[in-house]
């Protein structure tokens, strides 16, 4: 359970509304791909991952960029119940992905480093910090169902 | 994880481009991880943790003027950092896990203030830098 301060909802509500969430997405995923380049064991069949312009570019990535950070999106709208909000994909994670947990966790500090990035100034330590909490609940979320 | 030569170049543009603001970026990555991760703060019960404290920003200078200590050494981390090395391990005794915590903060930091200059490649870079310097300064743990 995330347990968020009133103060905090506003500040990730409002953050959030600011920001073009597909967009985000692809930059978020990219990042992950040219920063964490073992990441990218996942995306065999992604095409041009050879460089970090031709990742950033790369079609594939964008539009998986843009369902992952969707799906963060509704997270977003349940926050007092993410283990029940993701628990299929929590499944299919394990089961049919089979991706290490630890990548949730480099996925969700990539978004808050691309969020400091787009937001500047505004990106306040105490915004960031409630947003540490939402990527560690989704990230623990996600991780919920592994057996 | 070895630092290429275009790593550092890229970390060198870096901290040209951020220059004097240096010191104060410590200090607020410093107020970044505090909030982010409140277990950093059991290291510094001697502190007033209050954001933008006075302690931290001081604590925040000396974390920045030893990074760019390390920026000036690239080629020799273990050498240049050597006595902070034995300070974490034999005094200070900091858990291996807070490194990540703070090098995330730092990039926060980083990101908010450099935009445009803030590339992938260049995050890919800080990122092994940052981590290249956690590295040698828990080198000494056991």
């Amino acid at each position: 359970m995330v347990h968020l301060t009133d103060a905090e909802k506003g500040l990730v509500n409002g953050l959030w509304g600011k920001i073009n969430v597909d967009e985000v997405g692809g930059e978020t995923l990219g990042r992950l791909l040219v920063v964490y380049p073992w990441t990218q064991r996942f995306f065999d069949s992604f095409g041009n991952l050879s460089s970090a312009a031709a990742i950033m570019d790369n079609p594939k990535v964008k539009a998986h960029g843009k369902k992952v950070l969707n799906s963060f999106s509704d997270g977003l709208k349940h926050l007092d119940d993410l283990k029940g909000t993701f628990a299929q994909l929590s499944e299919l994670h394990c089961d049919k992905l089979h991706v290490d947990p630890e990548n949730f966790r480099l996925l969700g500090n990539v978004l808050v480093v691309v969020l400091g990035h787009h937001l500047g100034a505004e990106f306040t330590p105490q915004a960031q910090a409630a947003f540490q909490k939402v990527v560690a609940g989704v990230a623990n979320a996600l991780a919920h169902k592994y057996h | 994880m070895v630092l290429s030569p275009n790593d550092k170049a890229n970390v060198k543009a870096v901290w040209d481009k951020a220059g004097g603001n240096i010191g104060a970026f410590g200090g607020e990555a410093l107020d970044r991880m505090f909030l982010g991760f409140p277990t950093t703060k059991t290291y510094f019960s001697h502190f007033d943790l209050t954001p933008g404290s006075k302690d931290i920003q001081a604590q925040g200078k000396k974390v920045a003027d030893a990074l760019t200590l390390a920026v000036n050494h690239l080629d020799d981390l273990p050498g240049a950092l050597s006595k902070l090395s034995d300070l974490h391990a034999h005094k200070l005794r900091v858990d291996p896990v807070n490194f990540k915590f703070l090098s995330h903060s730092l990039l926060v930091t980083l990101s908010s203030h450099l935009g445009n200059d803030f590339t992938p490649s260049f995050h890919a870079s800080l990122d092994k830098f940052f981590s290249n310097v956690s590295t040698v300064l828990t080198s000494k743990y056991r």
